[in-house]
């Protein structure tokens, strides 16, 4: 082929390709203008006809409101998800240490059934999850959230961190062993300092996992210890609602995740990876 | 190490008992479904208790979510988990006695009914309905009514027809108005508004008495009289707005206001929005009448609350059981609110038009109680209810919906 | 240190060493086994225990009678099967039944969706464009989202009146009229008393084909046990199938319109998500393989249909797996869009919990995730063995 004619071939697909990938970007964020553009709008004009267009009056009193409104659930929101986060990180990391250095007879099948438990509809527990956590007090309180986010969170952690340190290289762990380290030690000194990248992938995964999640959200908690996932869907579920409120609680409750997401977005994209096969 | 653990077990104590004395105040927890333009008048009612009982903390904890069903499974959580409110809004009637009284969850308030006097101020028609096994379970705050049918007469006039009296009537005029450029003469929202039709049909076809032993088992859906139902509301159907579901039942009432529509079946808080929100006046800007064929009868429904089993402190909620059963309580409330008293002896001077006319109907007429809204059907067919309308409008087969009824009438026991 | 393209199990290797090095760590392994053991009960605990009750309660009547439904102390009756009985054949749970049909469809288009999408922009993005970590910022933001968020908004969007509906008179075109969320609308209508019939003429023929292939390889055997079995289930199907009707009534089940608006929302929130996949993919494909195509003379169409499509055959079959299970277990998104009330956009996890919280029917409820369970196991427990069998091999 000439050198020609596969530039100038090359050249024109080139040109489709921008025009794919732009018409792709405007598709994708044409919600996020309608959600901007609703949310500053006053609620009186707010209509179905006009909803295309920018606001006349740049009403900021809706993010005000929504801010009045989300703000004890923003901080119920973020002690759940934090406290959650870094717990099931820890346990993750030391059972990944363990299936990835210290695999005994037994510990893939213990780690497929554990692996099990990531896949499961949540609504094939719900109820006996209902139960179980009423039953221990913990019914209604942000405790009980953190304590079954924890535990569910142990699969997808522990996954993320055994192949993380799988690709530690066991000639470090070996001469840390020979020196006289044990169980422990070797994580301590060796494992540990390595595992920050690591930590940083889970901990921003289950961030995100955590704060966006419904389901137990919407059956564990009360009004005081709501996370603002259930705030929203019932704000925006109101009758006769005036759409500029859930606008911007919708953008509140969207804020921090997507914030994490762009800062950290490589991480991000390491956790999303995590789970999937090469060829 | 060891002493690390010291440090943080004492401090975990001191934390927990400082959590702990803080909940010295008394407290009381009302729940309820009434926000956005309802809001008001519970608002109201509240701030009269705080001046009665000024030492108690009042939380108005209210779940959005059209006609309550969010505010339901709230509850129901709250309850399972063993964390009742202090005093929920429930329909009075089956929704409460047959959800939670059968399950034993609620006292039983007779001894207050006779010490406030109220068994003389309430209808005997409604005690009856509140009433089962003996004990009388929620104080109503609040009567509507949901067999009306809404229309603006400015409009009929120049339409040149008039409200009709039955169904029959009511598809005559509907063809009428096809044929003056009115294309759907009924305007219908979504899910829910359809059950409210299918009542006010029923009830019209069936009559009251015939609508009562609908309920305690007497008459089954199976029952031609009961499948014809299904007949008329079929050909009521057909001069619907196709497009219902996507329509709130105010945004209904909108395109009736705008004539884009002639008539709306609608509770009368409809009322309260056209005279408060679009600030229409009853009787002048727009009227109502009973639902065809259904005039006489009162269908009722009634807010109510009760008073929990297992509650922290039963004074604070006999107080707002009180209160709401009162005089004064149901007149703070009512005229806000839009509905009527319950109370037979209330002021009907500070109530508008269609409120008085509705309460003269209240005395007068014979009462029979809503199913949508859980006055003569237990939460569990009303939430299944909504099967039966699916089946019925995808084939509009009488027989079918009649026996999907029925069906769920046998698995709820309905009448037992 | 993640590559990213990890296999799900990577094998580990065991250390190698002396004898006191070898019982040293032997007793360390046995640490190992303690530390990993209370998540393995716990998880035991949350997800095995719990799902057995599940299973329990699915065979009890709780629920059924009102009294005994909410009372602090419930009294339950064993009932067998009874309650998954109801829903396939009992008049009154045709929700249920629609609610199969439609996630089924829901599934098909959600993965159709997401993988074309994925994978179009995957290639347009593998080509290198100036900016490109601003397209691939921008079409993956919405994976961060939750679907919570998602859903608010597209209910906005998708108003018959406004947003989507609006979008043509842009262009001078009239408005769009579709009802969306809304619509009632039902395509591609199946009568569910017909089902046993299509199921067993289904199998009838992949029974042959699998019989026309083992003719071909010449296992005659295997060929004559399928003919014999494909007759078997046919007669069955006309003498049996035609007669047998569960329902008293013909009851039509399709998909619903009303999904195309959903379909969209999933495919907004997840297509970022297969596109990372397969560019992860896209990208590890050599350039040496690539160049070495171009210069055996194949065009940019033969090079992806020949090479790198092949190759992204794991990817793909990877993603639909993980779309797959959270398509049927979707719940959040529908919450958030349609609510609870929308018949025509109800999914069986929504209807799981309506039946739960709202009817009281504790049991059904349980019949109902326990049916979501088994759907979900079916997709992903062939995934999980065929991972715990390559990473021995591997």
């Amino acid at each position: 082929m000439s050198e020609a004619a596969v530039t100038g071939r090359r050249f024109s697909w080139r040109w489709l390709m921008y025009v794919l990938l732009v018409g792709g970007i405007v598709a994708f964020l044409v919600p996020i203008y309608m959600v901007v553009v609703t949310a500053l709008k006053q609620p009186a004009a707010i209509n179905l006809s006009t909803a295309w267009q920018l606001p006349k009056v740049w009403n900021w009193a809706s993010f005000q409101q929504a801010w009045v409104a989300f703000s004890p659930k923003l901080k119920n929101s973020f002690t759940l998800t934090i406290i959650a986060a870094l717990v099931s990180a820890m346990i993750g990391s030391l059972n990944g240490y363990v299936l990835s250095k210290w695999s005994f007879r037994g510990s893939k099948l213990m780690f497929s059934l554990m692996l099990f438990g990531m896949f499961i509809p949540y609504q094939s527990v719900l109820i006996p999850l209902f139960s179980f956590v009423k039953a221990i007090g913990l019914y209604g309180t942000i405790w009980g959230l953190i304590v079954v986010h924890v535990i569910y969170g142990l699969p997808i952690t522990t996954l993320i961190f055994r192949n993380y340190y799988v690709d530690v290289p066991d000639s470090l762990v070996e001469a840390t062993s020979i020196d006289g380290a044990g169980f422990f030690g070797i994580y301590r000194y060796v494992i540990f300092p390595l595992s920050v990248p690591g930590f940083v992938v889970v901990i921003i995964w289950q961030f995100t996992q955590i704060w966006n999640e419904f389901l137990f959200a919407v059956t564990l908690s009360k009004t005081a210890s709501q996370p603002i996932t259930v705030a929203l869907a019932q704000l925006a579920g109101g009758e006769a609602v005036k759409w500029n409120l859930p606008m911007a609680g919708a953008l509140l409750a969207a804020l921090p995740t997507l914030l994490v997401y762009i800062i950290f977005g490589r991480f991000f994209i390491r956790g999303l990876l995590a789970g999937s096969v090469k060829g | 190490m060891k002493k690390k653990l010291w440090v943080f077990i004492s401090i975990a104590c001191i934390a927990l008992f400082s959590a702990v004395s803080v909940q010295a105040q008394q407290k009381l927890e009302i729940f309820s479904w009434w926000a956005g333009d309802e809001g008001p008048a519970l608002q109201a009612l509240v701030e009269q208790y705080n001046s009665m009982y000024p030492d108690v903390e009042v939380d108005n904890a209210t779940v959005t979510g059209g006609s309550g069903v969010n505010a339901r499974a709230v509850l129901k959580t709250r309850m399972l988990g063993g964390d009742p409110p202090d005093s929920f809004q429930v329909h009075a009637g089956q929704e409460l006695i047959g959800t939670w009284v059968v399950a034993n969850r609620m006292e039983d308030l007779t001894p207050l009914y006779k010490s406030e006097g109220w068994m003389t101020k309430f209808p005997k028609g409604l005690i009856s309905l509140l009433s089962s096994k003996g004990g009388i379970w929620s104080v109503p705050v609040n009567i509507h009514r949901s067999n009306l049918m809404w229309y603006i007469p400015a409009n009929l006039k120049d339409w040149g027809v008039t409200p009709p009296k039955t169904w029959d009537a009511f598809l005559a005029t509907c063809k009428v108005l096809q044929d003056k450029g009115v294309d759907t003469p009924l305007v219908v929202g979504e899910n829910w508004t359809y059950n409210h039709l299918w009542e006010s049909v029923a009830l019209g076809v069936l009559g009251p008495d015939n609508w009562a032993a609908l309920w305690t088992g007497k008459l089954k859906f199976t029952d031609p009289r009961a499948v014809k139902v299904w007949d008329m509301f079929g050909k009521v159907l057909a001069f619907s707005n196709s497009d219902a579901s996507g329509l709130s039942w105010q945004q209904a009432t909108d395109r009736m206001v705008k004539g884009d529509a002639a008539f709306n079946i609608m509770g009368d808080w409809a009322a309260g929005y056209m005279a408060t929100t679009l600030k229409l006046t009853p009787g002048d800007d727009f009227g109502w009448a009973p639902s065809p064929s259904t005039s006489g009868v009162f269908m009722m429904l009634s807010d109510s609350f009760g008073l929990p089993k297992g509650i922290k402190d039963r004074t604070a909620t006999l107080n707002w059981l009180k209160l709401l059963g009162s005089k004064n309580g149901q007149d703070i409330f009512n005229p806000l609110k839009g509905s009527i008293a319950a109370r037979l002896d209330s002021d009907l001077s500070i109530y508008n038009a269609y409120s008085q006319s509705a309460a003269k109907d209240w005395k007068s007429n014979k009462i029979a109680g809503s199913m949508h809204h859980g006055v003569v059907a237990p939460e569990s067919f009303t939430s299944q209810f909504g099967t039966v309308m699916d089946i019925f409008l995808a084939a509009k087969d009488s027989k079918a919906a009649a026996s999907a009824a029925q069906a769920i009438a046998d698995q709820v026991g309905l009448g037992k | 240190m993640v590559s990213g393209r990890g296999v799900l199990f990577q094998r580990a290797q065991p250390l190698t060493g002396g004898i006191i090095v070898k019982w040293r760590k032997s007793k360390t392994r046995l640490l190992g086994f303690v530390v990993l053991l209370p998540s393995f009960l716990l998880l035991g605990i949350f997800v095995y225990y719990f799902i057995g009750r599940t299973v329990y309660w699915s065979l009890t009547d709780w629920g059924k009678d009102p009294s005994q439904a909410l009372a602090a102390h419930p009294v339950l009756k064993f009932i067998g099967l009874a309650n998954y009985r109801e829903l396939f054949t009992g008049l009154i749970d045709s929700r249920f039944r629609q609610d199969m049909v439609s996630t089924i469809f829901f599934t098909l288009f959600f993965i159709a969706g997401c993988l074309l999408l994925g994978l179009l922009l995957a290639i347009l993005l593998d080509h290198r464009p100036k900016g490109e970590s601003v397209f691939r910022t921008i079409f993956l933001f919405p994976f961060s989202l939750s679907f919570v968020v998602t859903g608010t908004i597209w209910r906005w969007l998708l108003q018959p009146n406004g947003g989507i509906n609006r979008l043509p008179t842009f262009v001078g075109l009239p408005a769009g009229k579709f009802a969306w969320l809304t619509s009632r609308q039902q395509v591609w209508r199946i009568d569910w008393n017909r089902l046993p019939l299509i199921f067993a003429i289904a199998i009838g023929i992949v029974l042959v084909m699998v019989a026309i292939s083992a003719f071909r390889k010449g296992r005659a055997r295997r060929a004559w046990i399928s003919i014999a079995c494909a007759a078997v289930i046919t007669a069955w199907a006309f003498i049996f199938g035609l007669t047998w009707k569960p329902l008293p009534f013909p009851e039509l089940h399709g998909f619903n319109l009303a999904f195309i608006g959903i379909i969209m929302a999933a495919v907004w929130q997840m297509s970022g998500y297969t596109m990372a996949l397969y560019l992860a993919g896209l990208r590890g494909i050599s350039v040496e393989m690539r160049e070495a195509a171009i210069v055996d003379g194949a065009s940019e169409w033969q090079l992806y249909r020949r090479i790198i499509l092949p190759l992204m055959a794991p990817i793909t079959l990877s993603a639909m797996i993980i779309l797959g299970h959270i398509s049927l277990k979707i719940f959040d998104l529908v919450f958030a869009m349609a609510g609870p009330d929308n018949g025509s956009t109800d999914v069986p996890a929504l209807l799981m919990y309506i039946t739960t919280f709202r009817g009281n029917q504790f049991a059904k409820g349980a019949a109902i995730g326990v049916i979501l369970l088994l759907m979900v196991a079916v997709i992903i427990l062939p995934y999980l063995t065929s991972q715990l069998r390559k990473g021995d091999r591997g």
